[in-house]
């Protein structure tokens, strides 16, 4: 069996970074498995601007921004199979995968970094009454078909979910001709960045409906009527606000979810809020040497974060090979707990001997906050409190940890975060 | 002109299809979808039934039984997969144990065999999740899972290859029968002629009969809606659990699959239109209620999706198999609703058997009994599967992530006998699609392969026939 250092699932942006970060830490061979024909993951469809602001203080488009990272890859000869499943990982880190040119074969890792990325919600999942014609896509399977395979799936557009995804195909469509009737959101408040909302539908003069959802769905062959309807706090549909719209296509942007198969076969610790794995300030699973990081971690918003998230995870995993690849049981533990507003956070823990100087922890909100604060406690002190004028879901908020000051308090057991009106 | 006209080629009409086969005899199967398995038979429970259900006596009876007592030996002949993993019909009101008995007794006269009324400690050490308010409830070991779209698949497949034409989106549209006795049948693909016809069209079933009877019949369509749930949970029980049967039905069963989900499903509704399979929000909050008076936390959040099926139910809720009698040598399977699935080979057989006797049929010596299935990797050892990649690299493409469908088995899908055109066709051979993600990553892929594999354009390729296409046309400056 082959043995690599470094073997990370997945070649889309989270991939790619961890693996120019532990090569310029010092990791000699490094293996990318992409499923893919193609590196770059699902950048490549994402043909519009606005990435890169805080990477490159520049804005490219999605494939310019892979581009930018798959160019170092191939300066650092960092080897990559593409057209490659992943069928397996095992606890002591064997990856078995599978291609047409090697077939079914095994590699013996020294270190794993999850970078699988995710996948959105179909409309099964959401239990849309009505029939199941064709012509109901998931925004980025419409991204797909019009940006990569160059097909229109229709021409008259109802969408439902205001996740990024799906503003930015009301844009995409509009501008290849489609008609986007209207874009319906179940929630009070968007799923998207605010600035999506700006630019993909007030631009264009596309109305949003938050509280609204699709209650049928008409059309035998191909989709030809949806009707929405308003919800009321506890998400029940109000009689007397249907409106039907008639339309060829439907998309769906409602969400999305980490891909885990393969971490969960592996018995790693999964977050029922994030749906990734719970990791720790080196962004390690449970799992001895076995790290995650991007959209298989926690769903993102920016591409950025994702790369610098998973340079963390990239030069963490190759400091436990180059430590002979032990379970480090020494340290004090810190756990951190997100309430009060605060979903999740990413890390769960916090080992105080490994942790750097200075950590970002990331999390969002459950709802929409107006002048907010974002607290920190240690144990019962409050070391952090900073006014917000706006939070929302949509959007992933952070806190920064300083090491010095943790390990200034004493007898440090929990690290809160919680939202505070005041 | 042919021997034999089915129409249909629903889990029915490819059992009687496969039958005939046998003989020296012309046989073809008209069916107005574009494939077989496209209406009743694709949206049911997947069960095998026990057969305890049926009113003694009853041919529904006498078929369920037969029909459950014939699956192995066909699933083996087919390589399609069957479980016996057995039923429960789980009562939950101390009061109604009775009617635990009256459905054994039922059972035992029709001849199911191991019936046996658990107590409720039993119960509990079978299936975990049972709800609290379980008391008692009958076993039947002979209850199944079955792919309902494998079965009629594989039956037609071998049918088809054993000399049965099959035309697709090929509608009867009238029947008339001339001074010799032959039955002309209008389509809107031309003019079909035959001295037999056997009509097992399903829903249509009272419309195709109604043609060539005075006799009028009904069959009412009885909707039901499903959920399916994610592998995740497909363990959640390992036997099928009903509940008491009440007049509108067998009622909401929560089942694993035979590929490993659970099934909740169905409800009862009777409604009008034949091609009425659109859910309800109703129709899933009922069911979910339902199911939950049996198990207990169902993991309904799991749900990967939801639709609805069709039952050809007929006013007397009996089959109704038999030369009309107004019409010589037109053979009705009419109201073949619940337990039809079940009941199809036996369905198959007795027709057979009615028909080698009326034509005097001679069987053919070179009739091809088995049928190979389409190769599954994941069912290989490491090895095997290794060595099918270095001979046929396409087995190492996945397509499907959610399902693990290879390139390989798509393109089997398409190029066996009575293939797939579309991507329910290929979903249903090889399950690309029916996971998690609900071919939200591998429809452009599979459009791709059949695109190259069957030269049709990206805006011919449909999801399931007529105007059912995915694409509309090339983006702006693009031919």
């Amino acid at each position: 069996m082959k043995t690599y250092e470094i073997v990370i699932i997945g070649g889309g942006p989270a991939g790619l970074a961890a693996a120019i970060s532990a090569r310029k830490a010092g990791a000699k061979d490094i293996l990318i498995l992409e499923r893919d024909k193609e590196l770059g993951g699902i950048l490549n469809q994402c043909i519009h601007n606005g990435f890169g602001l805080h990477t490159f203080k520049e804005e490219l488009t999605g494939p310019e921004y892979a581009y930018r990272f798959m160019e170092q890859v191939f300066e650092e000869k960092i080897e990559y199979k593409l057209n490659t499943m992943v069928m397996d990982i095992s606890k002591d880190r064997v990856v078995t995968a599978m291609n047409k040119e090697d077939g079914l074969f095994m590699i013996q890792a020294k270190a794993i970094i999850l970078a699988m990325g995710c996948r959105e919600r179909p409309r099964g999942a959401l239990n849309i009454p009505g029939y199941r014609p064709a012509g109901i896509f998931s925004a980025g399977t419409a991204q797909r078909l019009v940006n990569i395979e160059g097909y229109m799936p229709g021409r008259e557009v109802v969408i439902l979910g205001s996740g990024d995804i799906g503003l930015i195909m009301a844009r995409r469509m509009t501008l290849e001709g489609a008609k986007v009737k209207v874009v319906a959101e179940l929630m009070p408040y968007s799923g998207g960045l605010k600035r999506n909302i700006v630019q993909c539908l007030d631009d264009f003069g596309i109305p949003l409906k938050l509280s609204h959802t699709i209650i049928d769905i008409e059309g035998k062959e191909r989709i030809s009527a949806v009707t929405i309807a308003e919800v009321d706090s506890n998400r029940k549909v109000i009689p007397g606000t249907e409106e039907r719209y008639t339309c060829d296509t439907l998309l769906l942007s409602c969400g999305l979810i980490p891909e885990n198969e393969l971490s969960r076969n592996v018995g790693v610790e999964m977050n029922p809020v994030t749906n990734g794995p719970v990791v720790n300030e080196s962004l390690e699973t449970n799992i001895p040497g076995i790290f995650a990081c991007g959209n298989v971690l926690h769903v993102h918003d920016l591409v950025d974060f994702v790369s610098e998230e998973a340079k963390r995870a990239g030069e963490n995993a190759y400091k436990f090979v180059s430590n002979g690849c032990k379970e480090e049981k020494t340290g004090k533990v810190v756990e951190i707990v997100a309430t009060q507003g605060a979903r999740y956070t990413v890390p769960s823990t916090i080992n105080l001997d490994r942790m750097e100087d200075k950590l970002t922890v990331r999390f969002r909100v459950g709802q929409v906050y107006k002048g907010a604060y974002v607290s920190v406690y240690l144990d019962d002190q409050r070391i952090m409190h900073n006014k917000k004028k706006i939070m929302a879901p949509g959007e992933m908020e952070q806190v920064i940890l300083l090491k010095n000051k943790l390990e200034a308090q004493e007898n440090l057991h929990t690290i809160t975060v919680k939202i505070e009106e005041e | 002109m042919r021997d034999v006209i089915i129409i249909g080629a629903g889990v029915t009409g490819a059992a009687v299809a496969r039958e005939l086969s046998k003989y020296n005899i012309d046989v073809c199967v008209l069916e107005k979808g574009e494939d077989v398995c496209s209406g009743t038979s694709k949206a049911n429970s997947a069960i095998i039934h026990a057969g305890f259900d049926a009113e003694e006596g009853s041919l529904m009876a006498k078929m369920n039984v037969r029909g459950n007592e014939m699956m192995d030996d066909l699933c083996k002949d087919l390589d399609i997969p069957f479980k016996r993993n057995g039923s429960l019909v789980v009562c939950i009101h101390e009061e109604a144990k009775d009617g635990l008995q009256t459905l054994y007794d039922r059972g035992v006269e029709n001849g199911v065999k191991g019936l046996r009324i658990i107590d409720k400690e039993e119960l509990r050490e079978l299936e975990p999740n049972i709800s609290d308010k379980a008391v008692a409830a009958l076993l039947a070991p002979t209850g199944g899972i079955i792919c309902p779209f494998e079965l009629n698949i594989a039956m037609a497949e071998n049918a088809n290859v054993n000399g049965v034409d099959f035309f697709f989106n090929t509608e009867v549209e009238d029947i008339t029968v001339d001074d010799d006795k032959i039955y002309h049948l209008r389509t809107n693909n031309g003019e079909y002629k035959a001295k037999y016809v056997v009509n097992a069209a399903g829903v249509y079933a009272d419309k195709i009969h109604n043609m060539v009877s005075e006799n009028k019949i009904k069959i009412v369509p009885r909707r039901g809606d499903y959920c399916l749930l994610d592998k995740e949970v497909g363990g959640y029980v390992s036997h099928t659990i009903f509940p008491q049967p009440t007049e509108l039905g067998k009622g909401v069963l929560v089942s694993p699959t035979i590929h490993g989900n659970l099934i909740v499903g169905p409800t009862a509704i009777d409604i009008e239109d034949k091609e009425g399979t659109n859910t309800t929000a109703e129709g899933i909050e009922k069911l979910t209620a339902k199911a939950s008076d049996h198990v207990k936390n169902l993991p309904m959040r799991k749900v990967i999706t939801s639709f609805s099926g069709l039952r050809a139910h007929e006013t007397h809720h009996e089959f109704i198999i038999e030369e009309v009698k107004d019409a010589p040598h037109f053979i009705d399977c009419a109201g073949i609703e619940s337990p039809g699935l079940t009941s199809s080979p036996a369905i198959g057989e007795y027709v057979g058997a009615m028909m080698k006797k009326m034509m005097n049929l001679e069987e053919k010596t070179n009739w091809i009994k088995t049928r190979k299935g389409i190769t599954h990797p994941s069912d290989l050892s490491f090895e095997e599967r290794k060595e099918l990649i270095k001979k046929h690299p396409e087995y190492g493409n996945i397509i499907c992530r959610c399902e693990s469908v290879t390139e390989g088995e798509i393109i089997e899908a398409i190029h066996r006998p009575l293939g797939a055109r579309s991507l329910d066709g290929v979903k249903r051979r090889t399950r690309a699609g029916m996971g998690r993600c609900q071919a939200g990553f591998c429809s452009p892929k599979t459009m791709e392969i059949i695109h190259r594999e069957l030269g049709l354009d990206y805006e011919q390729i449909t999801k399931n026939g007529g105007k059912s296409t995915i694409v509309l046309e090339r983006t702006k400056g693009e031919k």
